[in-house]
């Protein structure tokens, strides 16, 4: 059955004519549904974005990333610090939280790539606690309680304010996820992440520099993550620590490897039912999460390399 | 230009090398050198050290004492990749392919030391990066076929036959473009027709493309066909030099791989 699918999936124009189906539905979604509808897959394009950004490092690179909620809090709090307290325009934030992000993916990732992956995964762990305790204690990120009043957006003289503009914004920025996330997965780069997945010393004799590639990927992630980060902010208007805690980095973890680490559409599957399966049972209330933890265990159990069909070699 | 030497410098040259691991001595003040353009072989005993002198060619151990120079440029610390793209090009003993990839995908690891294209070419599809690949693309065919496995080309390599699969190995390693490839055992597990076809191409490596071979094998019969010069190996020290004859015939070379006799 599953293996029938992915064959269809791999017959030519099934794809493109499948992805074009795909986006001419979700355009139109906001014409026919109600606000909460609305509300559910905007965080679920959030989602996408941030999944697909951790499918760079998880997936592509194989190095295993337990802070990855960091660099989404480096977006979110340099977005919210800019605006909220200096007036500065939304849009120009967003290179800003770049940056930053960036630094802090070289400051962390510099010199802990050259380890084996296990360690990463322990100082990623330390750089995600360090983020958010940081936010929680310093004046300027406002504390426990976070920072409020951050500025909407305006777009060519349009304030952004309702949720059906949005889940446009938010379409857009899961689409260029897409986009760079395929391009940049057939590229020279994207290779070299796949040879020192499988074999490090094979590729280090192939001429690639290990380290410079994991650090390549470390940093896209960040960047995915913080650019992510930038428009939460701008929706949310307010933000919070906790937002950024390791339960973050686990459930964005989890959408990866539910999804299927490594493949796009596997991934943006995994972002979806991690942000849509709570909201369609919440009419069971608090059992919704037992239920939820007996469906990942089983996915685990009976499709460990995610939901997504492998493709066939 | 120089004027004409009788003798041509040495594209490597290993001098005084000493590798140890613990109190274990795997290297003892090796010294040889490789000519360029030459097809040369090192041999000796299971256990002599050999793999352990292309480990540290290759950057992957750091010799304790000693120098090796690679076109006159020190290289033993380097990091592998950095050596590699000097020109020094090595198969593994023990293949080493990324098997779940495919044999095309295989060998376009090799050509990325030779390439650039970073990740903000590849994003917004900049016409360099989309020339660059097109032209990575069209080099591992290259390498494919001229190793003989065009038709394998997107098979994945795991799943080839163990010969395709050495072949495989060659071009990537050649995919690289290297001056001197070193191959660990490159007759290791191959029939007879193979070994046929892999001593016509380490002579095509060196007639077509111009670059210096040297092998570490236990086929005797291949060793003394394809080499120029032998280096022979034991207890990590160099017992013998020369052609195949008067390797052949040294006496330490004869006790070494059959014992002494006794008296």
């Amino acid at each position: 059955m599953a293996r029938s699918f992915a064959a269809t999936l791999e017959a030519p124009g099934v794809r493109p004519t499948l992805i074009g189906l795909l986006l001419v539905v979700t355009i139109l979604i906001p014409r026919f549904a109600d606000n909460y509808v609305l509300e559910v897959l905007t965080n679920a394009f959030l989602y996408v974005v941030l999944c697909l950004g951790l499918n760079i490092v998880v997936g592509y690179a194989g190095l295993l990333d337990l802070g990855y909620a960091a660099f989404f809090a480096v977006g979110a709090y340099t977005t919210g610090i800019l605006t909220s307290r200096y007036g500065i325009d939304f849009w120009l934030t967003i290179p800003a939280a770049v940056l930053c992000a960036l630094g802090a993916g070289v400051i962390v990732g510099g010199p802990t790539l050259r380890l084996r992956s296990d360690y990463l995964a322990i100082v990623t762990l330390g750089f995600g606690e360090i983020v958010r305790i940081s936010a929680r204690n310093l004046s300027i990120t406002g504390g426990a309680s976070g920072l409020v009043g951050i500025n909407r957006p305006s777009l060519f003289g349009w304030k952004l304010v309702q949720i059906n503009q949005f889940y446009y914004v938010f379409l857009i920025l899961a689409v260029l996820a897409c986009v760079v996330s395929f391009r940049v997965q057939g590229s020279r780069i994207g290779r070299a992440w796949r040879y020192v997945r499988f074999d490090e010393d094979a590729a280090e004799a192939m001429g690639i520099n290990r380290v410079a590639v994991k650090l390549y990927a470390y940093m896209l992630g960040a960047v995915f993550a913080s650019i992510a980060g930038c428009f939460y902010a701008a929706k949310m208007t307010a933000i919070a620590p906790e937002t950024f805690s390791f339960a973050q980095s686990v459930l964005i973890l989890l959408g990866v490897v539910l999804g299927g680490m490594g493949k796009i559409p596997g991934v943006i599957l995994g972002a979806f039912v991690l942000t849509v399966f709570p909201e369609v049972f919440r009419g069971i209330g608090s059992l919704r999460l037992l239920v939820f933890a007996v469906v990942l265990l089983l996915i685990m159990l009976f499709r460990p390399h995610g939901i997504w069909p492998d493709r066939r070699a | 230009m120089t004027p004409a030497r009788v003798t041509e410098p040495a594209l490597l040259s290993v001098e005084n090398v000493t590798l140890r691991f613990g109190g274990l001595q795997v290297l003892r003040g090796l010294s040889f050198e490789v000519r360029a353009g030459s097809i040369s072989s090192l041999i000796g005993p299971n256990g002599a050290g050999k793999t352990s002198v292309f480990n540290c060619l290759t950057g992957f151990y750091r010799p304790n004492a000693g120098v090796v120079r690679f076109l006159g440029q020190p290289i033993a610390g380097m990091r592998p990749h950095r050596i590699t793209r000097l020109g020094l090009a090595r198969t593994f003993q023990n293949l080493r392919l990324f098997r779940e990839m495919t044999a095309l995908d295989n060998v376009m690891a090799g050509l990325h030391c030779r390439t650039s294209s970073g990740l903000v070419s590849a994003m917004l599809h900049l016409p360099g990066q989309q020339r660059e690949e097109a032209a990575s693309l069209q080099a591992g065919e290259h390498w494919l076929a001229f190793a003989g496995i065009a038709h394998h080309r997107d098979r994945a390599a795991g799943n080839l036959s163990y010969g395709d699969q050495r072949r495989v190995e060659w071009a990537r390693a050649l995919a690289t473009q290297p001056k001197l490839l070193l191959l660990d055992e490159p007759a290791a597990g191959l029939n007879h027709d193979e070994k046929e076809r892999l001593i016509a191409l380490i002579r095509r490596v060196r007639e077509e493309l111009g670059v210096t071979v040297l092998l570490i094998e236990h086929d005797m019969g291949l060793v003394m066909r394809v080499s120029e010069a032998i280096t022979v190996l034991d207890y990590g020290q160099k017992i013998a030099e020369g052609d195949a004859e008067t390797v052949q015939n040294d006496p330490r070379v004869i006790e070494a791989y059959l014992g002494r006799e006794e008296d």
